[in-house]
């Protein structure tokens, strides 16, 4: 394999790695305080990337995205309110079976919304012919946005959990919440904050995907997937683990494709995935400590 | 006492709201005397596959209402009974059971999906009931089933003209990428039975997932082979997602593309990237541009403009695939001057010469198609928009 070719396969997996990340991250944020997994955040990505999609006929592309994030945001806090918020110390197993409803209840009231035909959002630079060329090969620039993006989001949400009042209450919560609640932070609200927080990340990733990946009223499900196994990967509750974990899955396929069939693709993926599992049950990156404290 | 007077006026009310339609109807009834047909549709409304089946169902609602409207077929009013599978075997399955035993409908129109059709052929076959596929895979008529036909065209017939279409573009090298949907796997197959005898290697061939979202990372094993084009065959939105990453990867040789691509959805999906894909291709889409002699010319703007102006969406060749069954269907049934299901059948084997929007139907026992090679024709992308190939 020459060099080119290589770097071909390795852009390729960032491509492929950088789609897996971006929808892991989100996965984390609702994680890090409930500590369940929110299995309609395939949802919300899709719920974004349509309702940027309609906006950016007649909005400017950056305020159609920031609209479609404040409108799922939205959808997030409503959700919340109408489903999770009057539980009364709820199971996890029974959030859930919930979470697994509302993303039935979303798919299906974006097919009669809108309707099941496949869209996309325009590039954010360029177009869908538009390549950068690097070192012989060859990348979409929304790749690189893409990149750029969950890069911010990493960022800026480490900071936000790290040194913010709201973000130490919200993992403060995912500790221990009745310690939370003695100490004053009101538990309900920070729930309610962190589905908002994951709903406009999701939104963001959805619009940030949706040229490269299109975007169909069904098609949430399927990436969530993905997105769940790179968080599991990564160890569960860290949002820099998921964006490492995501970009390794990529890569990992994308050399399994340059020597094996495609047909084997996920086969090595799911083989390497129960192999880490095995080894190390809290992910690549997790705490064994601290996961073994968890539920779930 | 007051409370058993309401009960009965409840009930007195209730017969009468039930025994009204009854006189309402009464004089319907005597004009249409003859007993209505019903028709069974499995089709992929939603899921996976609904780009097929929702313009497969809004074509036979149209044209049912429109044929009761103009006093049904042979006098006979249209009953349609739509089932959505979501693109699943097992509904449709469950589905044709619940057709052919419950319903008794006459003949089944669907499914959309290859896959499902195959399911279903041995149990329509079984339960004798006419069954119309709109699914592409040569297998569904090929062995042949007394009672199951299709209407789009062979994928062979289609293979054939892309390699045709190579070989006048001097093309000998090419890579094949399917998707792993019953449609996909049978075009492979197509592909590389066909390529020897018109002297074009497959250097490579790979077969993806159909929920695939990006890739490039099977375009980079294909473009390292050096290939002079590509070949995608698949009926999944992947087809725009090829396009888009050839580009995407500096691959500027020519990508064709299975008769799937005949959504004009796939264009706007790809943008730019659509630019100068080839397909073989049902002539409904350029439908505007074909001479006015040619004998479907006529059907065909027809149904693109009251598709379009009634829905308001463009014109798909996949909705044209239910049209092509209800006319089949609608001409045995004439032709047999009977509603009886072996009547009926037997009329659809000897149907020649009905005019669809796939082309000119000649039915015979041995071909359950009944499509020729030259109801495709090349199309290309030009400016957005399908064009008919200049070769």
């Amino acid at each position: 394999m020459s060099f080119e070719q290589f770097f071909q396969y390795f852009l390729s997996g960032l491509t492929t790695g950088s789609i897996y990340a971006i929808i892991a991250i989100g996965f984390n944020i609702i994680y890090n305080t409930t500590g369940i997994i929110n299995f309609a955040q395939g949802e919300f990505l899709i719920l974004g990337g349509m309702i940027g999609i309609s906006l950016s006929s007649f909005l400017p592309l950056p305020l159609a995205i920031a609209a479609a994030v404040v409108v799922t945001m939205g959808v997030g806090a409503i959700i919340d309110f109408l489903f999770i918020k009057w539980l009364k110390g709820p199971s996890v197993l029974r959030l859930v079976i919930i979470t697994i409803g509302l993303s039935i209840l979303i798919r299906e009231s974006m097919l009669h919304i809108w309707d099941e035909k496949v869209r996309t959002l325009r590039h954010f630079t360029g177009s869908e012919i538009s390549s950068v060329k690097i070192l012989g090969a060859h990348i979409s620039p929304q790749v690189l946005w893409v990149l750029g993006i969950s890069a911010v989001i990493v960022v800026a949400l480490n900071l936000f959990f790290r040194l913010t009042l709201v973000g130490r209450a919200m993992r403060a919560c995912s500790d221990n919440r009745t310690a939370a609640r003695l100490c004053g932070i009101r538990a309900t609200q920070m729930v309610t904050f962190s589905f908002m927080l994951s709903a406009a990340i999701g939104a963001l990733a959805g619009c940030a995907i949706s040229p490269l990946t299109q975007t169909q009223y069904a098609m949430g499900a399927p990436l969530a997937i993905k997105g769940f196994t790179v968080a599991i990967l990564g160890g569960l509750g860290s949002i820099t683990a998921a964006v490492v974990a995501g970009l390794l899955l990529g890569l990992l396929e994308a050399f399994s494709i340059a020597v094996l069939p495609l047909a084997y693709i996920d086969a090595v993926s799911i083989v390497v995935l129960l192999v880490i599992l095995f080894f190390r049950p809290s992910g690549l990156f997790g705490n064994r400590e601290a996961s073994s404290l968890k539920e779930f | 006492m007051n409370r058993n007077l309401r009960v009965a006026t409840i009930i007195c009310l209730l017969v009468g709201l039930a025994v009204s339609p009854l006189f309402a109807g009464a004089g319907q009834e005597e004009a249409a005397a003859k007993e209505p047909i019903k028709v069974g549709a499995i089709l992929a409304v939603t899921g996976g596959a609904s780009w097929l089946g929702a313009p497969e169902a809004k074509t036979l609602e149209m044209l049912v209402e429109k044929t009761n409207a103009a006093g049904g077929i042979d006098g006979h009013q249209v009953e349609l009974i739509i089932k959505d599978s979501q693109a699943s075997a097992e509904k449709a399955i469950s589905f044709t059971k619940q057709l052919i035993e419950e319903e008794q409908v006459l003949a089944i129109i669907g499914p959309s999906t290859s896959g499902e059709s195959m399911a279903i052929k041995d149990i329509c076959q079984e339960g004798q009931t006419i069954l119309l596929s709109c699914a592409a895979a040569e297998t569904i008529v090929n062995p042949v089933a007394p009672y199951v036909f299709k209407t789009p065209q062979k994928d062979s017939y289609a293979a054939i003209w892309i390699f045709q279409t190579m070989q006048k573009m001097g093309i000998s090298k090419i890579g094949v990428v399917v998707g792993n949907t019953g449609f996909g796997q049978g075009g492979k197959a197509q592909l590389e039975k066909y390529a020897p005898e018109h002297g074009i290697e497959i250097a490579i061939a790979e077969v993806y997932d159909g929920a695939a979202t990006d890739l490039t990372g099977v375009l980079t094993k294909v473009k390292a082979r050096g290939v002079q084009a590509v070949v995608n065959w698949s009926i999944v939105p992947a087809q725009s997602i090829v396009a888009k990453n050839m580009r995407q990867l500096g691959m500027d040789m020519p990508l064709f593309q299975s008769h799937g691509f005949g959504n004009i959805k796939y264009v706007e999906a790809a943008g730019a990237a659509a630019e100068g894909i080839i397909f073989p291709c049902g002539r409904l889409l350029v439908a505007d541009v074909l001479s006015a002699n040619h004998p479907q010319k006529a059907l065909l703007v027809e149904y693109k403009s009251e598709y379009e102006s009634r829905y308001g969406e463009d014109v798909s060749t996949f909705g044209g695939h239910a049209y092509d069954a209800f006319v089949i269907l609608k001409a045995a049934v004439e032709k047999a001057g009977s509603v009886e299901m072996a009547d009926v059948r037997n009329a659809i084997e000897s149907l020649q010469g009905v005019v669809g929007t796939a082309g000119i139907f000649n039915i015979s026992p041995s071909d359950h198609n009944g499509l020729g090679l030259e109801s495709f024709e090349m199309l290309t992308v030009k400016d957005g928009k399908f064009v008919v190939l200049e070769q």
